[in-house]
């Protein structure tokens, strides 16, 4: 290894982390026996999005993170540029 | 007052039978009138584990279906007499195991021990569901690893909805055992630490075991670690945990094990 890298190297318990947070704030929506809240606003988020403009199913990312404190929800759509803009 | 104890975890191979041998014992060695189940129908190891192989006759589904009574089946250890074992049926089949008739040999085991504690096997099928049910307290069993968090959050799911106590919406209490750990990989960023751990499944933390060669000894001999070699650091850490379930204060540290100058030159090598 040489000494760069010594200094670069990113550790890998910060990746697992992050992995299982994500990972688990969507299975814990389905496991508690109600409805999956992410998916279901993915859905309806892209519909209200889609009377306005075409979006594809997979431009949408709905992410949960859930906390004791605070939750937050991120939402990111991506819309095309302006040749595909009108539906 | 008897308590039910599950050891659970989800995932295969993270430490519940060695965790419920430990455990056992070291409640048994501190007077407490203990019995372990193993719940593991078809796949049992427990007895294998607490060195008792030889001397299973009768087994849980024998007693669950009225075959043979709860004294023929209980194999009492040879080294400490107020430890006793329930060992599972190595032939018979999980659907044995009906609800009614583990509820009716716990409350019997209820009269005659103060811990019962219930080994689960690995999955979320019935085994793991049967022995979880009647459950007033829970060991949930983590490796600081991906898979075992992931697997140890969807037991605590269902140990939130679906126990006997979640049903009639009490709180089944939920404690956090950290097997396999190693500080110093989890210091280099190699391994997710406790706090780590903590955060994500948010459950108390009941005992962190470290990373050691002395469990595989233990079970070489068929011995509980905590009586095999009870000076060990996994020894000296489920003897912890244990005086945490009984609601003792005990200070949380991570247990070393001790090397000679002859074990540090040459103890990584032999091993």
């Amino acid at each position: 290894m040489s000494l760069l890298s010594f200094f670069n190297r990113r550790t890998s318990a910060p990746v697992a982390r992050e992995r299982l947070q994500i990972l688990l704030a969507h299975e814990r929506g389905i496991v508690g026996g109600k409805p999956d809240l992410v998916a279901q606003l993915r859905e309806e988020i892209l519909a209200v999005v889609r009377r306005h403009v075409m979006v594809e199913q997979d431009n949408v990312q709905v992410k949960m993170n859930r906390d004791s404190d605070i939750s937050t929800l991120e939402i990111e759509i991506e819309i095309p540029g302006p040749a595909g803009a009108r539906a | 007052m008897a308590k039910v104890l599950v050891v659970t975890s989800g995932k295969g191979g993270v430490g519940k039978t060695t965790s419920s041998a430990a455990l056992g014992a070291a409640l048994a060695h501190g007077g407490d009138k203990v019995v372990v189940i193993d719940f593991d129908v078809g796949l049992r190891n427990l007895d294998l584990v607490m060195g008792a192989e030889r001397r299973v006759v009768f087994d849980l589904i024998n007693v669950v279906q009225g075959d043979a009574k709860l004294n023929q089946a209980l194999i009492r250890d040879k080294r400490l007499e107020n430890l006793s074992l329930l060992p599972a049926s190595q032939t018979r089949d999980k659907d044995a195991l009906t609800e009614e008739g583990v509820a009716r040999v716990l409350n019997e085991l209820r009269e005659k021990f103060d811990w019962i504690i219930c080994d689960s096997p690995a999955g979320i099928e019935r085994g793991a569901t049967m022995a979880m049910r009647h459950a007033d307290v829970a060991v949930v069993v983590t490796n600081p690893e991906v898979s075992s968090v992931r697997d140890s959050d969807r037991i605590i799911g269902l140990l939130d909805s679906k126990t006997e106590k979640a049903e009639k919406g009490d709180r089944i209490e939920k404690h956090l055992l950290l097997t396999r750990y190693d500080p110093a990989r989890a210091e280099r960023g190699e391994m997710l630490k406790v706090e780590d751990v903590l955060e994500i499944l948010s459950i108390p933390l009941i005992g962190i075991i470290p990373e050691s060669e002395e469990v595989l000894k233990a079970s070489n001999m068929g011995s509980p670690v905590t009586l095999n070699n009870p000076a060990s650091a996994p020894g000296r850490a489920y003897f912890d945990a244990a005086r945490r379930l009984k609601g003792e204060t005990v200070e949380l540290t991570i247990p070393t094990d001790k090397k000679g100058l002859f074990g540090k030159l040459f103890g990584r090598r032999a091993a």
